[in-house]
């Protein structure tokens, strides 16, 4: 289910393009405010964690997933070029598995590990904050990367509905909407980091069992689909 | 011997009927797949090519579907109409890559650059090279793995007159090795040219199929329009409905001119100086009125 030069071609497909300099400026943003931060007002354990989950978090990987996510296809299919992937003896399902496991790959590197320092920049990973968030990136990677990959699949624009998705949805409705809540990546990934750091730095609206389950579902639904999706791809030319 | 068959196929998008119940050979050699643009070749090819699924009918590689049946990649090659192609990648990067995935080594795809003469350019980003090398490193990466198919769709589209030879000799070649040579275009000398074996397709349809030269006898043999102005047109349509070579003739009063229906193109070219001459008549103009390729076509799915 994985193929070493689809694998190739996509991590140089988006670390190539312009809109990968988003994948080193957002981190380079994060550590320079954590710097700041850092310098201007201490070691303040509450301030780590509203810097992390606010931004890092809520903003961050997200827009980094979908960067990676549907630029790990995307482009592909809207220019053709997708087509000298199709013409050749590789199963469809496992250029999508391969894609995935790029994306996943590229979200976490710049998204979880420029957390973790942040995390140790802010406070020296006090109350297990900085291992806290870095766990739910890691984790929100994941269901981003699926997510997105997904929509790179089934809509040329699918990194205006992947920005609506992860601003809009998440960051918005997310914090105004109880319900909305429930159906949120970064609320997912936040029930394992509520485990993990000290009580009362890092709040879930969802449950262990429950997100979970929702992570699961998301990840292996989206992954199945997008392989469905590519295998009755067609390519209509340019008549 | 590798064969793929079109079996009364059609293809529509919404509303719009690309390709109309088609059925054809493709046997071994060189075929030539004209029409005029928008007639439903790349439609076909892409069917061909498994990149779409027809909307009836079949599309067979010596028996076996090829829409959803990876397999046969291993036996077809194809060359799309389209540019974008990885241009971050150099041209060898390109075509190692084409090899990789189909379980091959550098060596494939050396080869294969060689036989397009790209490897003097090999090693700079596809990004910078023009047209005809892009066409030649598609073509280097649709050879790789030495299919017994070969499809393009317009493969000489931006080329210059070399490379145009180049890919012709090259195609020419694949075709006298046994392999099955399919390419489309919508310029008649192309064809005329590479294919003894032409598919001819408009609006959609199947309009002819043989041998090149037949189908050429048959184009140039079909009655030709001509707008005609005269000194005394009247006269002149007299002169000219005498012979045989002419079928009907009007006179246009809103153009002030004649529009003659010619049968026998050869003879009538050789009489309208002379009948104008003998009867004292100025020509002002003579045009060809359906000259264009699309009536040309229109013609041979009525002929």
């Amino acid at each position: 289910m994985y193929n070493p030069t689809v694998a190739r071609l996509t991590y140089r497909a988006l670390l190539g393009r312009r809109r990968a300099l988003i994948l080193f400026a957002l981190p380079a943003l994060l550590i320079a405010i954590s710097l700041a931060v850092r310098l201007l007002t201490g070691v303040d354990d509450k301030v780590a964690a509203e810097l992390l989950g606010g931004f890092a978090l809520a903003t961050m990987v997200p827009l980094i997933g979908v960067i990676a996510g549907t630029g790990a296809i995307g482009p592909e299919i809207d220019d053709g070029s997708i087509v000298y992937l199709l013409a050749k003896p590789v199963k469809r399902p496992t250029i999508i598995m391969t894609k995935l496991i790029v994306a996943i790959a590229i979200t976490m590197a710049f998204s979880a590990i420029p957390t973790l320092v942040a995390g140790f920049i802010l406070n020296g990973n006090g109350q297990s904050i900085a291992i806290a968030y870095m766990i739910a990136a890691l984790v929100a990677s994941v269901a981003y990367s699926a997510l997105f990959l997904l929509l790179g699949t089934v809509s040329r624009h699918a990194v205006v509905f992947g920005l609506v998705y992860a601003l809009i949805w998440e960051s918005l409705f997310g914090s105004l909407v109880d319900g909305a809540k429930t159906l949120s990546v970064q609320q997912w990934s936040l029930t394992l980091a509520e485990k993990v750091a000290g009580e009362g730095y890092v709040d879930s609206a969802v449950g262990m069992p429950t997100a979970v389950v929702l992570l699961a579902l998301v990840t292996v639904g989206a992954t199945a689909y997008a392989g469905q999706r590519l295998r009755r791809l067609t390519l209509a030319g340019e008549e | 011997m590798t064969v793929i068959d079109i079996d009364h196929t059609s293809r529509w998008f919404g509303n719009v009927v690309a390709v109309n119940d088609v059925t054809m050979r493709i046997g071994p050699g060189v075929t030539g797949l004209l029409g005029p643009n928008g007639a439903g070749k790349s439609t076909l090819i892409n069917m061909m090519g498994g990149f779409l699924a027809p909307s009836t009918g079949t599309v067979t590689l010596d028996g076996a579907p090829i829409w959803r049946n990876e397999s046969v990649y291993r036996h077809i090659g194809v060359v799309p109409e389209r540019e974008a192609m990885y241009d971050f990648l150099t041209g060898r990067e390109f075509v190692v890559a084409n090899a990789e995935l189909h379980g091959l080594d550098d060596a494939a795809a050396q080869r294969a650059l060689a036989t397009v003469e790209m490897e003097y350019a090999q090693d700079r980003k596809i990004a910078t090279y023009s047209k005809g090398m892009r066409q030649r490193v598609k073509m280097a990466s649709a050879l790789v793995h030495d299919p017994s198919v070969l499809l393009l769709d317009e493969p000489f589209n931006g080329m210059d007159p070399r490379q145009r030879m180049q890919l012709m000799d090259l195609l020419r070649r694949m075709g006298a090795d046994g392999r099955t040579v399919l390419f489309s275009s919508h310029i008649l000398e192309e064809v005329e040219q590479l294919a003894s074996h032409i598919e001819v397709i408009v609006a959609g349809r199947h309009a002819a199929s043989g041998d090149f030269r037949k189908i050429r006898r048959l184009m140039t043999d079909r009655p030709h329009r001509y707008l005609v102005r005269s000194s005394d047109d009247r006269a002149l349509a007299a002169a000219l409905i005498a012979d045989p070579s002419t079928a009907g003739i009007e006179v246009d009063l809103k153009e002030g001119a004649l529009r003659i229906q010619a049968v026998d193109f050869g003879r009538f070219t050789q009489l309208l100086p002379v009948v104008a001459q003998a009867n004292g008549i100025r020509l002002l103009t003579v045009s060809p009125s359906d000259e264009s390729l699309e009536s040309v076509f229109s013609y041979l799915v009525t002929a």
